[in-house]
């Protein structure tokens, strides 16, 4: 068996629990990553030799912990170095089979997650910590300075270790908020892959597979949190109309000109299972009405037609549970399609006209291309062309500018 | 924060774009210089006429010399540029990563302007 191949298989599917069990006493990350990608060198120069141990895991975490306590040796001297000694010490000890490795990664998620950690890092950091993402990856993913990156993720880890931020499951009182720091970091994981869809960005290559894989992991280790399967099932249903986005020709297909059967049938009932086993448990959240909407849309595929109605009432649920202008921009689109014709594009003008003093929307394509199109129905035709030209301004996906310029054209 | 957004891209491609596409080219930049007005970032842009039209000063040695063509000839060339004043680098990338030549292949490398 190829040795190198069976230490990536090892990286890809241990690396987080291995970082999580290395840092969750001492809380240093970045150490944990050095002697984790230590251990890593040290297979790949073993392994061939000696084979491929009968426990790839236990073998890397004992490696790894050697290096720990070298480096902490290295780092500080005598009475300094004691206590973290022992305790590296101590874990040593417990000499590791497979089957005695607890998963701890969602520990390790609530840490990047947590309230003394900013809210902007914790996607990247997650990335990092549990995936073994580098810096500069990521950097480009989320279109920040490669050195910014680094010095954000420096800075988190730093933080981390010297604010004593604990490596813990939440308590039942505080699990649901810290929780949806977790969620919404996932999902912004997966919303980086999702704008682009015909995956031609190096960038953000593989980061919406990421992102679903961390909400399998969530929802497989809590499986009684509502939010972990409504973010799961928000998830696939995006992903099942992936293919759908784009024709033959690799134009851009808007969702009510997508053709149902190219949607993919197989993740859509798993997300339809999984939005109904989050409504049993009756605690209903942001993550489950957002699956709800999508569940709607996805409804198409056998009753022929959307049910606006149902979709306005939950953007109705969604505005008045988070407030966030996104989602009042989703509610009026719904509310003109529900209401239909140029006086239903009329009434979804005046909600998005309510919006209009948010500073935030200056540089929100959405907003714009919404604009553009209800006002392209009422028949205002210059002041469509305006707003057109705002959107495909601030586009960066050229399959959605060139489709922004041919309803431009039409309008 | 100031920053000067300078796009690199091989001339000679974006001059030999057929005729629908320059014009959907030309349009997308016009939305974009559009867009960066209305929000309130740009300060100043302007398109530079190819590099055959350059000319360039320079004095070896001391002594003065005066050369058609553009000061280095390299692959990708500086055709345009855009000033912007955004809160961070951050925001300055994502109007950057918006610039239609990107699409292209072009680069759009982005300096902090001395303040």
């Amino acid at each position: 068996m190829d040795v190198a191949k069976t230490a990536e298989a090892v990286a890809r599917a241990s690396y987080g629990k291995l970082v999580a069990i290395l840092a969750a006493r001492t809380r240093d990350v970045a150490g944990a990553e050095d002697a984790l990608s230590e251990a890593f060198a040290a297979a790949l120069a073993d392994w061939p030799q000696s084979g491929i141990p009968r426990a790839p895991e236990a073998w890397l975490l004992t490696v790894a912990r050697r290096k720990l306590i070298d480096a902490a040796r290295r780092r500080r001297s005598g009475a300094e170095a004691a206590p973290t000694l022992a305790l590296l010490a101590d874990e040593l000890e417990g000499a590791d089979s497979e089957a005695g490795i607890p998963d701890e990664r969602l520990r390790l998620m609530f840490a990047c997650a947590h309230p003394a950690i900013d809210p902007v890092v914790s996607a990247p950091l997650i990335l990092q910590a549990v995936l073994g993402f580098d810096a500069a990856a990521i950097a480009s993913a989320f279109l920040v300075a490669p050195s910014t990156m680094s010095q954000r993720l420096v800075r988190a880890k730093s933080r981390i270790r010297q604010a004593g931020i604990p490596f813990l499951v939440p308590e039942r009182g505080e699990l649901a908020e810290r929780l949806q720091a977790v969620l919404e970091a996932i999902y912004a994981i997966y919303a980086e892959g999702w704008s682009d869809p015909a995956g031609t960005q190096a960038r953000t290559r593989g980061l919406a597979v990421e992102g679903i894989w961390l909400g399998r992991l969530v929802a497989s280790l809590l499986p009684q949190e509502a939010e972990a399967l409504g973010l799961l099932a928000l998830m696939l249903h995006a992903e099942a109309r992936r293919e759908a986005r784009r024709d033959a020709q690799g134009e851009f297909v808007p969702l009510d000109a997508q053709d149902p059967t190219r949607w993919n049938a197989a993740l859509i009932d798993e997300a339809e299972a999984l939005l109904l086993s989050a409504s049993r448990l009756g605690a209903p959240g942001r993550f489950q009405l957002e699956a709800a909407v999508q569940s709607a849309h996805a409804a198409r595929r056998f009753a022929g037609e959307t049910d606006w109605a149902a979709i306005v009432e939950l953007y109705d649920a969604l505005l008045a549970l988070t407030g966030s202008v996104v989602a009042a921009i989703n509610r009026a689109v719904a509310l003109a399609a529900h209401l239909g014709g140029p006086s239903g594009a009329a009434e979804g003008l005046a909600a998005l006209d309510a919006l209009r003093d948010d500073p935030q929307l200056a540089g929100y394509q959405p907003y714009w291309a919404a604009r553009a199109a209800l006002l392209a129905r009422t028949g205002a035709a210059q002041a469509a062309a305006e707003a057109y030209r705002r959107a495909i301004g601030l586009e960066s996906d050229p399959a959605v500018r060139r489709f922004l310029q041919a309803e431009l054209a039409r309008a | 924060m100031k920053y000067l957004l300078l796009q690199y891209a091989n001339e000679k491609a974006l001059m030999d774009l057929p005729k629908e596409e320059a014009g959907r080219m030309h349009g997308a930049y016009m939305a974009y210089i559009e867009a960066m007005k209305k929000a309130g970032v740009l300060l100043g842009n302007s398109g530079l006429r190819p590099t055959s039209e350059a000319t360039t000063v320079r004095a070896p040695g001391g002594k003065q010399s005066v050369l058609n063509g553009p000061f280095a000839e390299t692959k990708e060339q500086l055709g345009g540029y855009f000033l912007v004043e955004v809160t961070d680098l951050d925001a300055a990338l994502s109007w950057a990563a918006r610039c239609p030549a990107v699409q292209l292949g072009a680069a759009v490398e982005v300096r902090p302007v001395w303040t």
